[in-house]
């Protein structure tokens, strides 16, 4: 094999940021390719810059690359300008470390976070040379594989991705990579077939899930069900969940880029999983159970990581960071690690509603102090008790207030508009509060800011409001105008909102069956790729493709589901109960707000029941300053299902199977 | 106290810019442990400061970097495996404590040397082109400046010209000045209408009372030490 090298670097001169295509980061793999080695392409389908960050792929990355019978390459889409270079001169999409073809490797493993970068894996695909479609491919073709949250509703790419894995790929890699050797070697004693043999085999790997053992049957237009076509696979797949977070220390060796990518930073996940509740969180409903990692753990992966890469900021990474057991003596040691000479700053994203979370804001942002961010998402009480985000008014104002009181100048405020039984007057509401936070900040400071972020509510599969009718794009423009028309010449204060056609594009991928795959080629094939990239988005080519089919924006999107209704990933589990969805569906209308099961009783969601796992917290204790959607002060609850982290600093007995401990050197 | 750094960009990393170059020595150093000097404010950075920006594409053996440390360090800790913290491509070759009152990089150089690849031409032809641009009174290049058109004379800043084979092309050595602004390669193989290959800047020059010096003294290693990496 050779590599493309030389056909590539004459294509850099011409094109914007060629550096995107040359790969060099600190951290990554050489690789050694062979036989007895599966050859994995990790691929993220959006622009280097937004790829390379996402850790998910590091992670997986890294473990691939550690085992004997395995290697892993990294690719990226090629901005529009290097795609039609590439396409005129002949050149394939090939890997960033040695500049393989990418039709050349076993596996093309694509993380799939957004949806409207499905027409990007389609793109990346067809310019590795591949069929787009998984019916139009051989047993020489690479299997085309997808990870990453937007699995968990996998229909929409069903045409077009051989496998889906489910929830955490840690070890799932692993067991993909030996199925896949063994049908490649037939000294494996085991029986070769074709690729639906290996199909087959793939399916039968717990949290994989193959479209083509599965079959939708429809009536009167509406889906009736998936189901199985194959003997031998399961009725309904399960997510994979990783029990110990402490067994998997990765990424130790975090990819370091020689330009400037998003997330530029040291990232240390802290905990996966969050059991916050809030109604309208894929991330938070899919990723159950809330899995710490120790904190001795956490210290250690952040030293040895700012020592390794020279960055002087890290971010602890999770769903709600603020909620860490111990968060204050995890950040206070490291920034007063001597080692970092006051010069590493510490952020947590997801900031928690609350002064505690300011003033924890304000002691490791001692540098580089930016922006703050908060996320009240609902514009009144009785919204965000709809979409159990119970922060009250006091809690944000005592936050906000905390901030500017100690130097913030500017402060940002994150909402949805289009939200289950929302009123012009909780719309309004985000206007109020917004400029209620202004006038706190001008007590302070006269040029103070406060952004208003405004996106359209898309209801996700898998979480209570997945039987939601989404808002019509008209419907959200006009709320955008009433925000608009509130904030007029109100000085300090800005106000930002998504476009309203992206959001219902959003939609109509998010949940959409089988049948939206021949609207997601028809727009690719007629250039919509980088749809979320506001000058590439194009509605008009999803409009066209839908009428093409035969399905309509209202049935697809806007319309209600009722309790009965078959849900396109109603045979993909994410560890939830129906029911419990349901009824809690019918307490967001009821506007009851529901507490975290970390510290109150378990009420059985079915995440920690039904995959047979627990919390890993350090604390049953709620965090202190209270808690955003817990009501201020907990009985800490005896009834729920926690295993403790032990407290003892060194080196938690917490070696897991199949992963490297924790106490091994990092290289 | 401030150290000056002379490094190379070779190879793959030239597609770099200038602004990813300053980032990846701020790593570097923080790496290395030096005790460097940070701004003051909200948004401390470490005080660095480079010559003129090497165009994205070009390879260089002549970059420099003028470094604030907050303690004296020797110099010979400057060297000693710092290429090692830097992306492959980039190697440190020589390094050295300023006299204090040393003008900054981008006050001081006034010309640099480039060797510029010229596919596609032979050196005979290339010496023929030479000839005329040397020749010519003005030589004008536009370019967009705030979205509109600006004209510049580039004449008064090519110093000198020559032409040499190079396998079987050319190779064009062009002496640069920097005043009344810098002239880029790929601006004076437009004049020239010439195609741009790889160019790579070779040397800054300081010329001060008829003398020219580079920026560091100390002597940079073999050349053959630092051959373009393919």
């Amino acid at each position: 094999m050779t590599s493309l090298w030389p056909r590539i670097e004459p294509l850099l001169a011409h094109v914007t940021k060629p550096a995107r295509y040359i790969g060099g980061e600190l951290g990554a793999c050489e690789p050694e390719h062979g036989a007895g080695r599966v050859a994995w392409l990790l691929l993220y389908p959006d622009t280097y810059e937004i790829g390379l960050p996402n850790q998910g792929l590091q992670i997986l990355y890294e473990i691939l690359n550690e085992r004997s019978d395995a290697v892993a390459e990294r690719s990226y889409a090629p901005w529009t300008d290097m795609e039609a270079a590439m396409r005129a001169a002949g050149v394939p999409l090939f890997s960033v470390e040695s500049n393989r073809p990418a039709a050349d490797f076993d596996i093309l493993a694509f993380n799939l976070s957004a949806e409207l970068t499905y027409t990007n894996l389609l793109n990346l695909v067809d310019l590795a040379g591949v069929a787009v479609r998984s019916a139009g491919r051989s047993d020489s073709d690479p299997l085309v594989i997808a990870g990453g949250h937007c699995a968990f509703n996998p229909e929409p790419m069903a045409d077009f991705v051989d496998a889906f894995v489910l929830g955490d790929g840690e070890e799932a890699v692993g067991e993909i990579t030996e199925v896949v050797a063994r049908w490649q070697s037939p000294g494996g004693g085991e029986q070769v077939g074709g690729r639906e043999e290996l199909l087959t085999a793939l399916a039968k790997v717990p949290g994989v899930y193959v479209p083509w053992c599965y079959e939708p049957a429809y009536r009167d237009g509406r889906l009736t069900g998936v189901s199985r076509r194959v003997d031998g696979v399961p009725e309904k797949v399960e997510k994979r969940t990783i029990t110990d977070l402490g067994a998997w220390p990765y990424p130790k060796q975090q990819l370091v880029p020689l330009i400037e990518v998003v997330h530029d930073r040291l990232n240390v996940e802290v905990f996966r999983g969050c059991t916050r509740g809030c109604r309208f969180c894929q991330a938070g409903m899919i990723t159950r159970p809330v899995r710490e990692r120790p904190a001795a753990q956490v210290e250690r992966m952040v030293r040895d990581g700012l020592d390794r890469t020279g960055y002087d900021e890290v971010t602890l990474t999770s769903l709600s960071s603020a909620d860490f057991s111990g968060i204050e003596s995890t950040v206070s040691s490291i920034i007063n690690d001597p080692e970092c000479s006051g010069q590493v700053s510490v952020s947590l994203p997801s900031l928690r509603v609350d002064a505690f979370t300011v003033g924890l804001a304000a002691e490791i942002q001692k540098v580089r102090r930016t922006g703050l961010t908060f996320a009240p998402e609902g514009g009144t009480w009785r919204m965000r008790q709809v979409i159990n985000k119970l922060i009250r008014e006091e809690d944000l104002y005592a936050a906000v207030d905390s901030a500017f009181s100690q130097g913030w100048r500017r402060v940002k405020l994150y909402f949805l508009i289009g939200l289950p039984t929302e009123t012009d007057e909780d719309v309004l509401g985000i206007a109020a509060l917004a400029k209620a936070c202004v006038e706190i900040g001008r007590r302070y400071h006269p040029n103070v800011t406060v952004t208003a972020s405004v996106g359209g509510f898309v209801p996700k599969p898998h979480t209570p409001f997945q039987w939601f009718g989404q808002n019509t794009m008209e419907e959200l423009r006009r709320k955008v105008n009433l925000l608009k028309d509130a904030v007029r010449g109100v000085r300090g204060l800005t106000l930002r909102w998504h476009d309203p056609e992206a959001t219902a594009v959003e939609g109509l991928v998010s949940r959409g069956d089988r049948r939206m795959g021949a609207v997601i080629e028809s727009v690719w094939r007629k250039g919509g790729t980088f749809q979320e990239w506001s000058e590439h988005f194009d509605l008009g080519l999803w409009t066209e493709a839908l009428e093409a089919v035969g399905l309509t924006l209202h049935d697809c999107v806007y319309r209600h589901r009722d309790e009965h209704e078959v849900l396109p990933w109603d045979h993909i589990s994410a560890g939830l109960h129906r029911d419990f969805l349901w009824e809690d569906w019918q307490e967001a209308l009821a506007e009851h707000g529901l507490e975290d099961c970390r510290w109150t009783p378990c009420y059985d969601c079915g995440a920690c029941t039904g995959l047979g796992v627990e919390h890993v917290v350090a604390s049953t204790v709620a965090p202190a300053g209270g808690s955003q959607g817990t009501g201020q002060d907990l009985d800490s609850g005896g009834m729920v299902p926690v295993r403790f982290l032990p407290t003892a600093a060194p080196a938690p007995a917490l070696a897991g199977a199949g992963g490297a401990g924790q106490g091994e050197p990092v290289r | 106290m401030k150290i000056r750094i002379r490094f190379a960009k070779l190879g793959r990393v030239r597609w770099t810019s200038h602004r990813d170059v300053a980032r990846m020595w701020e790593r570097a150093l923080r790496r290395a442990r030096l005790p460097l000097s940070y701004t003051e404010g909200f948004s401390p950075r470490p005080k660095l400061s480079f010559g003129l920006a090497l165009p994205t594409g070009c390879e260089s053996k002549a970059e420099y970097l003028d470094v604030a440390l907050s303690e004296s360090v020797e110099s010979t800790e400057l060297t000693a495996d710092f290429s090692s913290l830097l992306p492959d491509g980039v190697d440190v070759l020589a390094a050295q404590v300023l006299p204090t009152g040393t003008g900054s990089l981008q006050e001081e150089v006034t010309s640099c040397r480039w060797e510029i690849d010229v596919p596609q031409m032979g050196p005979d032809a290339l010496a023929e082109v030479i000839d005329r641009v040397l020749g010519a009174e003005t030589l004008s290049v536009t370019r967009e400046r705030k979205g509109r058109p600006v004209t510049d004379d580039m004449r008064p800043s090519v110093l000198a010209l020559s032409s040499r084979p190079s396998g079987a092309a050319a190779e064009l050595v062009a002496e640069l000045g920097t005043r009344p602004r810098g002239v880029r390669p790929a601006e004076l193989a437009q004049v020239m209408g010439i195609e741009l290959g790889l160019a790579c800047r070779t040397n800054q020059w300081i010329e001060c009372d008829g003398s020219r010096g580079e920026p560091l003294t100390t002597p940079v290693p073999d050349a053959a030490a630092w051959e373009r990496a393919s």
